[in-house]
């Protein structure tokens, strides 16, 4: 997957999660949960969809890591670039 | 006639907010029922491909986002539609009211079953690789979901939570409304039944196991309470939640009363699992005539609980004969020919669909009577087409389930 699919993904998948969020502005380089309505139960639904759809384990410590759009394709771009 | 107790002991029901598988409010479900419309079609479950069901079709965006309906479960949402309408209903505005002072009890059959199948079966994909269940599991799966989302959505934050009462659900959580208001723990009680039962299989599995899941050629004519070749349960969703408040509040904001909760019983066969018992019956009817302070013989209508099951529907007439004997002016009727068993819901939904008879003087039938069992035969049972009658004061709602728990409410009519 490329980095523009793996964002493609993420925003499909954040799009299920918070469906009455407005997702068209959502900036890339902002933490997801400052811009929408988004609590610690549906971080983790991002969580269980990437271990449900492509087998990717995010271990507690690296959840940081998904804070933003573009740290989030950064730090799975390695782990789904064989996708 | 006993004098009346004090406004702040006299508790009634002044909204009603409800969904059952052919209608959506009291208006439609009343007309559904004096035309013969019955809400049971074909359903497909999990496992066991077609059955026959009863299904809600209420909105569910009309007061929950998205997101709540994708965390929270169908029961949740059934109690959410319900409790909203209820308020809605009683034409009370939800930001002037103290929210503190309402409670939420809600009557369930049971809670839990349907997100847990579903888990089992997200994880069967997954070789049963538990990492896979749901972080939402929990919250969804605990006995207070039904209630407590409620809460959440409405901003209440009274006391709340579900009362499992098998098939008598309904009742016991009007039941604990009442007494709620009676002892002053809340000002407002929204109260009544759900059910979400049809989602999972395992009901539907396990009267079929007991051969009691009824068939017939047409899913509308399978429920057939007091038929002679009735042949069993058809299972059914739905909710009724009743706002629920003391007489005195009522009046000082010019309430529509739908009627008083003047009687109730509850007690135990002490006796099956599943089988009913005709005596304990009788005694839990006597044991609400006695708290209503009123004879067999004031009653109008009784609102039967039969499901359409050989014993069950056998049991609750002859308990009905050893009550009411010969009083030949009581009424009897039966809403599950039309809806199935909606299980926790049924009891609240049954007696909301009998309310109006105050008003309009008219007893909904029981249909798909035809061939009448004898052992189920009244002068006043009421079959396949409404009744006008003279009056209507008194209104008998029955309500049985497993393990033998029995419950019984009466409501007046309305008079000051």
């Amino acid at each position: 997957m490329t980095k523009k699919e793996i964002k493609s993904v993420l925003m499909e998948i954040v799009a299920e999660i918070i469906p009455d969020e407005d997702l068209t502005n959502l900036k890339g380089d902002i933490p997801i949960r400052e811009q929408v309505e988004m609590d610690s139960m549906d971080f983790l639904d991002i969580i269980m969809e990437l271990r449900k759809r492509y087998g990717i384990e995010v271990p507690e410590d690296d959840y940081m890591q998904l804070a933003t759009l573009d740290s989030s394709v950064a730090y799975l771009e390695p782990r789904m670039r064989d996708l | 006639m006993m004098a009346r107790k004090p406004n702040e002991a006299r508790i009634v029901i002044t909204g009603v907010g409800l969904t059952a598988p052919n209608g959506n409010n009291l208006a439609e479900f009343r007309e559904s029922l004096l035309t013969g419309k019955s809400g049971i079609q074909k359903f497909n479950v999990r496992y066991m491909g077609e059955v026959f069901a009863g299904v809600c079709d209420f909105d569910p965006l009309r007061y929950q986002k998205k997101k709540e309906l994708r965390r929270g479960t169908r029961a949740g949402s059934v109690a959410i539609y319900c409790a909203q309408e209820a308020i809605a209903d009683a034409k009370l505005d939800l930001t002037c009211l103290d929210k503190s002072r309402i409670g939420i009890y809600v009557g369930i059959t049971e809670h839990g079953n349907v997100d847990t199948e579903k888990q089992i079966y997200e994880i069967k994909q997954f070789n049963y690789d538990t990492t896979f269940v749901s972080h939402h599991y929990n919250p969804r799966i605990v006995a207070n979901n039904p209630a407590g989302e409620v809460t959440l959505n409405m901003g209440i934050t009274g006391p709340h939570y579900t009362l499992g009462a098998a098939c008598a659900g309904g009742n016991i959580g009007l039941i604990q409304g009442f007494q709620m208001l009676l002892l002053g723990e809340v000002d407002l009680a929204l109260a009544g039944g759900v059910s979400e039962t049809i989602h999972a299989f395992g009901a539907f599995a396990s009267f079929r196991s007991e051969g009691a899941l009824a068939s017939h050629a047409d899913p509308e004519k399978a429920c057939r309470p007091f038929d002679k070749n009735r042949n069993g349960v058809v299972v059914s969703e739905g909710g009724c939640i009743y706002l629920v408040e003391r007489l005195g509040d009522a009046l000082k904001r010019g309430a529509k009363i739908y009627g008083e909760i003047v009687g109730y019983a509850t007690n135990s066969d002490a006796f099956d699992f599943v089988l009913p018992n005709a005596q304990r019956q009788a005694e839990c009817m006597k044991l609400a005539l006695n708290k209503a302070g009123i004879s067999a013989g004031d009653i109008d209508i009784i609102n039967t609980h039969a499901t359409g099951t050989r014993e069950g529907d056998a049991a609750e007439c002859q308990a009905i004969r050893e009550v009411f004997g010969n009083h030949i002016n009581v009424y009897i009727n039966n809403t599950k020919s039309y809806i199935g068993h909606t299980m926790g819901a049924a009891a609240a939904l049954e007696l909301a669909g009998n309310l109006p008879s105050f008003e309009d003087h008219i007893v909904h039938p029981t249909i798909n009577v035809d061939q009448l069992d004898p052992e189920c035969s009244f002068e006043n049972l009421v079959i396949n087409e409404p009744r006008k009658v003279d009056k209507v004061n008194y209104i008998l709602n029955n309500s049985f389930g497993m393990l033998g728990i029995n419950s019984v409410v009466i409501i007046r009519r309305f008079e000051e």
